[in-house]
């Protein structure tokens, strides 16, 4: 029964703390994402936010769409911003200073996690700071406009990686940050998707109730960038779960919980045919990543000593 | 009133002086000619003699990233660095600068690769001077506890708030072992009150930091950034002035020696200056009619005080410890263009050196004066020279 905490609705609040009339594209995923996740956060939060497009259409001076304390300072230091709102809120706490429940929580996109942030990144989490790290992963540059990152799937055209006579696009499989994220023995990492945005908030509420460093990957879907109608925002969110390409889990204390699975995976072509970047693929490297996929998710399945479903 | 005098490093006297101003957030990456700093205020932390937050960042970049964190809730924070750290946090000054975060950060001055060297010179500094930061040099130990004191009044001034920083030349100051005079804490509690950031970041009271600025908005919040800075003038004047009283010893931010009846000046910056004091001693003992300048306020640039020091002169040699690769010297054309519109200035003879290290004693500061004298007479003021240069 506890799968129903996926599909079944629940009370959300109507307050928004990431205000409507920003600047994001139709049918943006991550903003749909930063969304829910500070509906989930709630009021006792400060959020450090990395260069990137939640940064840009949301901060233009004179407006904002931050209705909780936030700060933005460069592309690849969010991490380590966020260690020092954390470190100072505990010394002025100790002092007598300070006396609120706040929690801190750094926001970033796929590049400013997977690359030029991975530094500042893996030494906060090193240092056991009490804090909720969120990566809104659209898969590649897109602020800039869409260069490939380290975070780019395998095959797909970006316009550093394009696909062309002799190219199948990007040639390097995305990176796991998750399982770099756990590989720091942090207390609690999990993979999120807006299509699914109970689990995304229950994944948020928990990660607040954690005491240190929480990790949370949130696959943030990009029409612009992906070359997706703008209606097919959430359908294609739920095509990479079901296709088993970014499967929902958690990582508690090191213990892997698979949180939806399927008696039987759809078909990556589903997910790819929705999508331009993925339009070039010929049969047969399409069978290849099906392959992958499939060999990454059985693996997964095999560590995940709980199943959520 | 000042206690006790006692023989300490340099980087030591400045840890005291953090202990003294009780910093709240500290954040640490080790290079030399700093890391004494940061490993004594580590043991203050260990013992429980200072209560603050310790951060042992994975690099500088992160260093002063931590340190917009714990400015922006309102600790008060202290880092420490030099050269290729300075260089590698280079970025983030701007943005500490541009939040009008009062962070306040000792630079143990030291050299940039390649080819790699650990000893002192001004490269690392003047590659960061246009950062926004109000910029300081220290002389000696001593200067350096009191300077760094002084650093974070100024800083935190409600009509300042901007991030300053203290030079102190690597090893020079840092790693020699000088006789300090330590204040009281009592004296500090009153001279430092309590740090109150008036802006931080609080869940009762929801601000936006960093935004970004497009166009139409971005060269008023430059104007607004140049203003402040300039005017923080006033501020550091004050604050020395009080820490004057405190103390009895008095800061300014352009130091004349022996400058009466001096026709030729010497100018420089940092632990040089008492090397040259010593050949300057000598010389007007031989009846020369010379004098030093020592300029210790870099940022915001002292122009009225600096041609006030220089308006009587007939030469001004500037040594400078850097140099500006295929232009002037940073610190000569700084000169230059403060004192181009007057009508009477003196010539000016540039010369840099004690790049990476390298010596220059008494003897040669009295040598490179008059080469410098030699220079002016002969007009030969166009060119700047890199003294001691092995053919």
């Amino acid at each position: 029964m506890e799968s129903l905490a996926i599909y079944a609705p629940r009370l959300v609040t109507n307050k928004e703390y990431f205000a409507p009339g920003h600047r994001a594209c139709m049918g943006c995923g991550e903003a749909l994402a930063v969304r829910l996740v500070c509906k989930a956060l709630g009021r006792n939060v400060i959020i450090a936010n990395a260069t990137g497009c939640m940064e840009i259409v949301s901060s233009q001076i004179p407006s904002t769409s931050w209705e909780v304390p936030w700060i933005h300072t460069l592309f690849e230091n969010t991490a380590a911003v966020a260690s020092g709102i954390e470190a100072g809120i505990k010394v002025l706490r100790r002092k007598g200073k300070y006396d609120k429940k706040t929690k801190v929580v750094a926001m970033a996109g796929d590049g400013g996690t997977a690359d030029i942030g991975f530094q500042a990144l893996s030494g906060a989490l090193e240092r056991g700071h009490d804090f909720i790290y969120i990566c809104f992963d659209n898969e590649a540059y897109m602020n800039t406009g869409i260069q490939r990152s380290s975070s780019t799937p395998f095959g797909a055209s970006t316009t550093t990686s394009p696909a062309g006579k002799v190219s199948i696009g990007q040639t390097t499989w995305k990176k796991n940050l998750p399982a770099i994220a756990a590989a720091h023995a942090i207390p609690y990492v999990a993979t999120a998707c807006h299509s699914y945005p109970f689990d995304l908030m229950s994944k948020i509420s928990k990660a607040v109730e954690v005491k240190g460093p929480s990790y949370i990957h949130i696959l943030s879907v990009c029409p612009t960038g992906w070359r997706l109608p703008s209606d097919l925002t959430i359908r294609a969110g739920r095509l990479a779960v079901e296709t088993g390409i970014f499967p929902l889990y958690e990582v508690e204390e090191g213990k892997y919980t698979l949180n939806l699975d399927f008696p039987k995976l759809r078909p990556v072509e589903d997910y790819f045919k929705l999508q331009g970047r993925f339009r070039h693929l010929s049969k047969e490297t399409i069978s290849q990543i099906q392959e992958m996929v499939a060999t990454k998710y059985a693996e997964l399945k095999k560590r995940a000593t709980r199943n959520d479903y | 009133m000042a206690t006790k005098r006692v023989g300490m490093e340099g980087s030591f006297a400045i840890a005291e002086a953090i202990k003294l101003a009780r910093a709240e957030a500290i954040a640490a990456y080790p290079i030399t000619p700093q890391t004494h700093i940061v490993e004594r205020l580590a043991e203050f932390v260990a013992n429980g003699e200072l209560d603050a937050e310790y951060i042992p960042v994975e690099s500088e970049h992160s260093a002063m990233s931590a340190c917009l964190g714990t400015s922006a809730v309102g600790a008060r924070t202290f880092t420490a660095t030099a050269s290729q750290g300075l260089e590698l946090m280079h970025e983030v000054l701007y943005v500490a600068s541009g939040l009008r975060l009062p962070i306040v950060m000792t630079v143990a001055n030291r050299a940039l690769s390649a080819p790699l060297s650990i000893w002192t010179d001004h490269s690392d500094i003047m590659a960061a001077r246009d950062c926004g930061w109000i910029q300081i040099f220290a002389e000696n130990a001593q200067q350096a506890f009191d300077l760094m004191l002084c650093a974070f009044r100024i800083a935190e001034d409600p009509a300042v708030l901007l991030p300053t920083m203290v030079n102190i030349d690597g090893f020079y100051i840092s790693h020699t072992i000088e006789p300090v005079e330590f204040l009281d804490q009592s004296v500090i509690d009153k001279f430092l009150p309590e740090y109150q950031y008036p802006y931080p970041l609080d869940t009762d009271k929801p601000v936006t930091m960093g935004a970004f600025g497009p166009p139409f908005i971005y060269t008023e919040t430059k104007k607004a950034h140049e203003v402040v800075l300039r005017d923080s003038k006033k501020v550091i004047l004050k604050v020395w002035q009080e820490f004057g009283k405190l103390s009895g010893r008095n800061y300014a931010p352009v130091e004349s020696y022996k400058t009466e009846n001096a026709d030729v000046l010497l100018l420089c910056m940092g632990s040089f200056s008492e090397t040259a004091m010593m050949a300057i001693d000598k010389m007007q003992a031989e009846g020369e009619k010379v004098g030093l300048i020592r300029l210790r306020l870099w940022r915001p640039f002292p122009v009225e005080e600096l041609r006030q020091a220089v308006s009587k002169a007939q030469v001004l040699v500037i040594l400078d410890r850097a140099i500006s690769l295929g232009g002037a010297p940073p610190v000569c054309s700084e000169i230059q263009a403060a004192l181009y519109p007057l009508k009477t200035r003196p010539k000016i003879i540039s010369f840099a050196g004690s790049l990476g290290g390298r010596e220059i004693s008494a003897k040669g500061f009295e040598e490179l004066i008059h080469h410098g004298v030699g220079k002016a007479k002969r007009g030969e003021l166009d060119e700047f020279e890199i003294i001691g240069v092995r053919d």
